[in-house]
């Protein structure tokens, strides 16, 4: 078991809940919660992949995956912004959809091996000891463009203009309509952000992480590990990262505890009993109950952060929520 | 107050459908939503296709519990297989829809059917006895979790033969399980890797395992075995992933095992990751599908071929002389093999730069097994000493079928259970008491 090993699949791996969660964020923080995150990511992993295989470039398949995820979170924002209706039930019917049509348009692609990724490694960076081989080398540039993506959006909302337009119709919808900003506007596009990031992170997979097209079992539920990190992330990018890379950090720690018979001088539970490895593939989704059961108390919610007008339709000219 | 209900529901969502993702490693979405019914509409064009007389049927197909039954054709013989993943997985599924299809060219007056991605359990019950009322008159049922409903449907349909993959159970009349001797496949695997791995100077060797259950324990040490025959110094490292089919985890398991030092990695799940996730200069081997073994870092795939198995079930089905009982055949029926050692195949480069002397002998094994000289019971014949210390088998005494296939506390009447690692396997089973 090598601490480097483990650490560079997990920043492999957990780049995909990073682009997904931070996606996520940005539409909760417009206010609208879309549960569809799993749906859109499958998608964006069946486009990119299928656009990889006819065209034999990644380039253009992340491309496809980007627009498939985006395209598709703009039936979310129609029926959500536009018609109002309820989000929850919404983002999961749009789960549904994105799996029954990336199942569909996916028919075939199992088992053919498209282009992918190519991994390289940073000149400078992966000369420091111990983080550099685990975060500078051998990645492909999503890895990479994750490290910029969580800080860049961590300024964007906070610092910047737009991001405090953006936190503004979050969270007070009405008022921030009275200084001028387009609310309807504004949510559509940061639904449509967090749809294109939502395929982004599916074609990290299909073309990066573990290249190919495995149906439902592409994604396999981590749409959902990320609308659960956005809450243990109290909506931070930052945070969210470092949940993302700490969760990728596990899927491969649980394997590889299998392999010593000894640690630090104690006895490996896993080694002897490898049925232990159940509970530490529960942690992930344990935490994400947790995290859920935490964020849904009211005044739990508030100390969190949560946009005030997350789940809450906006309506033109009666009094915000 | 309404948002706290919305939280409260969001949270009771999430937990209902993490219950579902977790099911979801052997089946597709198990609710009857829009793709499940598109996945069996193509099932029936597809199926229509094969047969071209689909038009003629009287009957159109009906659908049971979001799976699209299909239909019978009048005045032949129908044969029904039911599929746990879908008809192209590229392993396990796919080698039995080509023997399908095999059946369906080969035998006169045959016509079959399938019914892919059908979760184990009730779902597949109601398939199996939607088929037998459709009147299909011989069922495959290819997953260890259709087990019981096979059973039960049997009862129901004397007329109707339902063989079942790989379980234990049988009725004596109309139910009988089948398996093949695969052990022999993989001793020659293991041959094959072992003869790699001490050609590279890297005498480590590594095995997904998917569930500890006697099948995956026997492959295991098969394998194990025959590493020992071509690289006495090779160990095995094991890694569990708790499932037959989920490409992801199977390929993070192969690369668990390559990063942890092994040279060659062998699976016992369904899909072709070893071979995927090998890195240069290392070595994988595929399991299931005679054609999976594409990429060029995959040295053999231990392969299945149930067409002339099947076959030679219909026809005494056809004939009313099949006896539901307990069918194991060996490797030279035919029903298996390992690829590029076949007539016609081109071994693969990572085989075929090995020394002289070591394929010489593994080739001198795996005519031995085809032509029926050796069998499972050589396999697993003493000495063989598990990696506690203890003499499992002595010299010149081999398993019996019971063992082979047995846990105790399964109620099987085995001697020498298959409840061990061969010594050069570096993994433990945990204590069955505690």
């Amino acid at each position: 078991m090598n601490w480097e090993v483990i650490f560079h699949a997990g920043l492999a791996t957990g780049t995909v809940l990073l682009f997904a969660a931070i996606g996520e964020i940005f539409a909760e923080r417009s206010g609208i919660l879309n549960l569809g995150v799993e749906g859109m990511m499958l998608l964006g992993a069946m486009a990119g992949f299928s656009m990889s295989l006819s065209s034999g470039n990644v380039w253009l398949g992340l491309g496809a995956a980007i627009l498939a995820g985006g395209i598709l979170s703009m039936a979310h924002g129609l029926v959500t912004i536009h018609l109002q209706a309820d989000q929850v039930v919404s983002g999961l019917s749009l789960t549904f959809l994105g799996t029954g049509l990336a199942l569909v348009l996916g028919e075939g692609l199992t088992g053919q091996t498209a282009a992918q990724m190519t991994l390289f490694d940073i000149p400078v960076l992966s000369q420091i000891p111990f983080i550099g081989p685990a975060a500078f080398e051998r990645h492909s540039i999503l890895v990479y463009i994750g490290y910029l993506l969580a800080p860049a959006a961590a300024y964007y909302i906070v610092k910047t203009r737009p991001g405090m337009h953006l936190r503004a119709v979050g969270e007070k919808p009405a008022a921030a309509d009275t200084v001028g900003i387009n609310v309807y506007a504004q949510r559509y596009f940061y639904v449509f952000v967090g749809g294109c990031l939502a395929g982004l992170a599916g074609a990290t997979i299909s073309l990066s992480v573990s290249p190919g097209w495995y149906s439902v079992q592409t994604t396999s539920g981590q749409g959902w590990i990320a609308v659960g990190l956005v809450i243990f992330a109290q909506w931070n990018p930052i945070r969210a990262a470092v949940g993302a890379y700490l969760f990728g950090a596990l899927r491969r720690l649980i394997l590889d505890l299998q392999g010593p018979a000894l640690i630090l001088g104690m006895t490996n539970p896993l080694y002897v009993n490898s049925n232990f490895s159940f509970f530490l593939q529960m942690t992930p989704y344990l935490l994400t109950i947790l995290a859920l059961v935490i964020g849904s108390r009211q005044a739990m919610k508030k100390r969190l952060g949560a946009p005030a007008a997350l789940g809450v339709p906006y309506i033109r000219g009666e009094r915000g929520a | 107050m309404f948002k706290k209900q919305i939280w409260f529901i969001i949270a009771f969502m999430l937990l209902l459908t993490f219950a579902l993702a977790a099911c979801e490693s052997e089946t597709s979405e198990p609710a009857a939503s829009d793709d499940t019914t598109a996945e069996t509409a193509d099932t029936e064009s597809t199926d229509s296709a094969d047969t071209e007389a689909a038009a003629d049927t009287a009957d159109t197909a009906s659908s049971e519990g979001g799976y699209q039954i299909p239909t019978v054709e009048e005045g032949k013989h129908n044969v029904a297989f039911v599929y746990v993943g879908p008809h192209d997985d590229g392993g396990w599924t796919q080698a039995h829809d080509v023997a399908r299809m095999y059946v369906e060219e080969n035998m006169e007056n045959v016509h079959t059917a399938y019914v892919e991605n059908v979760a184990e359990g009730a779902d597949a019950e109601q398939v199996i006895r939607s088929l037998a009322r459709k009147g299909f008159d011989t069922i495959f049922t290819t997953s260890f979790g259709y087990m019981d409903g096979s059973e039960l449907v049997a009862s129901e349909f004397p007329n109707v033969d339902i063989i079942h993959l790989t379980g234990y159970k049988a009725n004596g009349e109309n139910f009988g399980n089948l398996m093949g001797a695969m052990e022999n496949m993989k001793y020659v695997a293991g041959m094959v890797a072992g003869a790699r791995a001490k050609a590279d100077g890297n005498p480590k060797l590594g095995y997904i395992a998917t569930f500890p259950i006697p099948e995956e324990l026997r492959l295991g040490n098969a394998f194990a075995l025959g590493a020992q025959e071509t690289c006495p110094d090779c160990q095995v490292d094991v890694r569990w992933i708790f499932t037959w089919h989920d490409p992801i985890i199977e390929q993070e398991a192969a690369k668990s095992l390559f990063d942890g030092g092994a040279q060659v990695v062998m699976t016992g799940a369904d899909t072709p990751a070893p071979a995927e996730a090998a890195p240069e200069g290392k070595w994988g081997i595929t399991y299931d599908y005679q054609y999976n073994c594409t990429n060029p870092a995959c040295l053999t795939s231990m392969y299945w071929n149930w067409g002339p198995v099947y076959a030679d079930i219909v026809e005494r089905s056809i004939n009313d002389e099949y006896v539901g009982g307990w069918e194991y055949f060996e490797s030279d029926t035919g029903g298996m093999g390992l690829f590029g050692f076949g007539e016609g195949e081109d071994l693969m480069p990572g085989v075929a730069s090995l020394p002289e002397e070591d394929l010489a002998l593994i080739r001198d094994t795996y005519g031995k097994f085809l032509s029926g000289e050796l069998g499972r019971f050589d396999v697993f014949k003493g000495p063989i000493t598990d990696n506690q210390g203890n003499l499992v088998l002595a010299d010149g005494v081999s398993l019996q079928q019971e063992d082979l296939d047995g846990f105790a506390q399964f109620g099987a009447q085995c001697e020498t259970c298959m409840y061990w690692w061969n010594e050069n396997i570096t993994a433990e089973l945990p204590d069955l008491d505690s």
